[in-house]
């Protein structure tokens, strides 16, 4: 679904993904862990078509980037920590204008669908400004799956969630998931990314450092394994 | 470090003998003018920085263009390097013509189209100056100030004919002989060959402080790449 | 099946994703302009501080300048005009750093829409503040004044130099947002360029307002009408370039 070959995306002379190789398959729920400033969000920028790889080659749901920008815009959800809305619609209003944007058909009905998965349908007519940072959330991902995208991407969703929140966001996640669509999620939550996952990458020093699996760590700590793909690199992130 | 090119070398020598044989061109070929005396003598510098400016302008505005189409840095460090020597021949150009305004119009300014729109480019420079200041992604720096580029280039010449609507007293010395706009003069076979030198010799001044401004600039990103390298 | 397509059928599938993409554009452009306007219907907040700065601004010129009528004559237009100008940066740099706060210009470009169809939306809805100021403006400063400014030459000279103004200044204040010195650069950057457009403007209400004869104010509304085309035909080409990465 998601092919990504020797990437590398540079701002100026700094790199900071240097010849990344990354590959999804259909219906995979890859989460990725690394340290701050190891090019997460750069990364998801890039497979998002937010911006440019300086080289290398990506493709997502058969679609180049950035040749195909349009096409694999079609294909893909993204939820960042900005929830991506205007405070002064409603979240209905939010959900229409994005619905224009992509030309979904029969949006009516279709809003009505998220709003319903997202357990905002009572909060419909109120302004999105009004709404808690989980709702705000809720709402982000409701927008990315309105156009029934084949590819989620999640950019450190639970930032600035409480414990509640983040509960009820899993089970959004989860919801969403489950309906064999393929998602790449950031996050520093590990305990809750283990639950989660089918798949964790660690990204370190620009490339994917570390993979395995929730039967490849078998008794093993997500946590012991992140910081064992780290060990080598760890006097230099001090 | 790479070291500067033998015709960078040869470049900068002769600039600099061109520059001292314009000088004397200046004060010992070119006769005196009649009523403005050695004031008359800015003019031939005056012109040949405006010249200067006048390439500097156009090859900030091409490189940008060029940018926008390639991506390719080296445009931008060219487009960059023509613009800060642009913003200082034109600044050079209007202190020449505040001194030779002074006694032949009695004013150090005024609102001439020409005089109006040389100030209305340094403030495009500027203000493109402050836009790459404000940011720090080389890549985006690069694509904002070649657009902004773009839309002074073209807003300038509009600029300038809007300008010209009013009345002008700026002197259009070449090409007319009627004496009627104040502080026109006829220009002598002398005058009119040391003016074309010093036209000569600046347009190779610019292109000498180009190519080592961009040399310069490209040091500079191979520093920060060496940086990168150590980190 | 798709091998079985004849030469012509494939030309008619031709045809008709042609229409549809130029109506996907126009959809986009509508959609961008509808939230907008439908946000600032609802919250007012962009408007309000436009027109209440117009005011101020007016109400400073009146002080600073001693607009008595002779004064008066010669500086309507250069104080409506300043006015405008002033008030436009201030609702444009709102417009667009609503945009970028809340991460909705990512929003934006991660719809599949041709990306100068938001240039567009956003072009299109802040002309249209612009004009509502410009629309209260008017007949206020005339009221204060008692000078008639409701004439269809100089309502059309407005119109022209707000779309000229508000084509460089959504460009330019979507660079300025990007910058770490947003709230400051949009003035610096939109004024030196827009030059033309207030001289040209400033002139021909002038004309206008003075009754002067049609051949005599033609000029600037000429200038006026080739600098708009000149700079949206600018701002559709470069706008990929001002919000790609």
């Amino acid at each position: 679904m998601i092919e990504v070959r020797k990437l590398v995306k540079r701002f100026g002379a700094k790199p900071v993904l240097r010849g990344l190789d990354f590959t999804v398959e259909e219906g995979e729920f890859v989460a990725l862990v690394g340290p701050n400033g190891a090019g997460k969000t750069t990364f998801l920028r890039v497979l998002s078509s937010l911006a440019r790889p300086s080289l290398g080659k990506v493709s997502i749901a058969g679609f180049q980037l950035p040749s195909q920008a349009a096409e694999v815009r079609r294909s893909l959800g993204v939820v960042s920590h900005l929830p991506l809305l205007y405070g002064d619609l409603t979240a209905e209003e939010n959900l229409r204008f994005y619905g224009k944007m992509y030309s979904v058909p029969e949006l009516r009905d279709r809003i009505e669908q998220v709003l319903e998965l997202v357990g905002l349908s009572a909060r419909r007519s109120d302004l999105v400004r009004t709404f808690s940072r989980g709702m705000q959330q809720r709402l982000a991902i409701g927008r990315a799956v309105l156009h029934d995208p084949v590819v989620l991407l999640f950019d450190e969703p639970y930032t600035g969630l409480d414990q509640e929140a983040c509960d009820m966001l899993d089970k959004v996640l989860r919801e969403v998931a489950g309906r064999g669509r393929t998602v790449v999620m950031t996050s520093h939550d590990l305990g809750r990314v283990q639950d989660l996952a089918s798949r964790f990458d660690v990204l370190a020093g620009g490339v994917i450092a570390a993979s395995t699996t929730p039967s490849g760590l078998g008794s093993q700590n997500l946590l012991d394994f992140y910081r064992q793909a780290l060990a080598p690199g760890v006097g230099r992130l001090i | 470090m790479k070291p500067q090119s033998p015709t960078l070398k040869i470049l900068t020598i002769l600039s600099s003998l061109l520059f001292l044989a314009a000088l004397a061109m200046v004060f010992l070929y070119a006769p005196l003018e009649e009523t403005m005396n050695y004031v008359q003598k800015v003019f031939y510098f005056h012109i040949a920085t405006a010249w200067v400016g006048m390439l500097g302008f156009m090859a900030a505005a091409v490189a940008g263009v060029v940018y926008l189409v390639r991506h390719d840095r080296k445009w931008d460090l060219l487009e960059m390097a023509a613009i800060e020597i642009s913003l200082v021949f034109f600044l050079i150009t209007i202190i020449l013509g505040s001194i030779w305004a002074r006694p032949v119009w009695n004013t150090w300014w005024t609102w001439d189209p020409r005089l109006t729109t040389a100030a209305i480019v340094e403030l495009v420079y500027l203000a493109c100056l402050l836009l790459r200041q404000g940011i720090d992604d080389p890549e985006r720096r690069a694509r904002f100030s070649a657009v902004y580029t773009l839309v002074g280039s073209l807003s300038v010449p509009i600029a300038f004919l809007s300008i010209r609507l009013f009345r002008t007293i700026h002197p259009v010395v070449i090409g007319t002989n009627t004496a009627s706009n104040l502080g026109a003069f006829n220009m002598t076979p002398p005058m009119l060959a040391t003016m074309f030198f010093c036209l000569f010799t600046f347009s190779v001044v610019f292109a000498t402080l180009l190519w080592h401004r961009v040399r310069l600039e490209q040091l500079n990103v191979a520093i920060e790449e060496r940086q990168m390298e150590i980190l | 099946m798709k091998k079985s397509l004849t030469v012509p059928a494939a030309a008619a599938l031709e045809k008709q994703k042609q229409p549809s993409r130029v109506a996907g554009f126009l959809k986009a452009i509508l959609a961008v302009v509808w939230k907008d306007l439908a946000a600032e219907l609802r919250s007012r907040e962009l408007l309000s501080a436009m027109l209440v700065f117009a005011l101020l601004v007016i109400l400073i010129f009146n002080f600073a300048l001693e607009l008595d009528l002779p004064t008066r004559r010669s500086v309507t237009s250069g104080v409506l005009w300043v006015t405008f100008a002033f008030a436009g940066t201030l609702g444009l740099n709102r417009s667009m750093a609503i945009e970028k706060d809340r991460g909705c210009l990512d929003g934006l470009l991660l719809a599949p829409v041709d990306r100068s169809a938001i240039y567009f939306g956003k072009a299109i809805s802040n002309l249209v503040f612009m004009l509502i100021v410009e629309a209260i403006v008017l007949p206020a400063y005339s009221l204060l004044y008692n000078t008639n400014l409701i004439n269809p030459g100089l309502i059309g000279v407005t119109i022209l130099g707000s779309i000229g103004y508000v084509a460089v200044g959504t460009l330019l204040a979507s660079m300025a947002v990007q910058t770490r010195t947003r709230d400051i650069m949009l003035p610096i950057l939109l004024f030196p360029v827009a030059i033309p457009v207030l001289l040209a403007s400033v002139k021909a209400s002038e004309g206008f307002l003075q009754g002067l004869a049609g051949a005599e104010i033609m000029p600037w509304v000429n200038l006026l009408i080739v600098y708009d085309v000149i700079f949206i035909a600018v701002a559709f080409m470069t706008f990929d370039s001002v919000v790609e990465e």
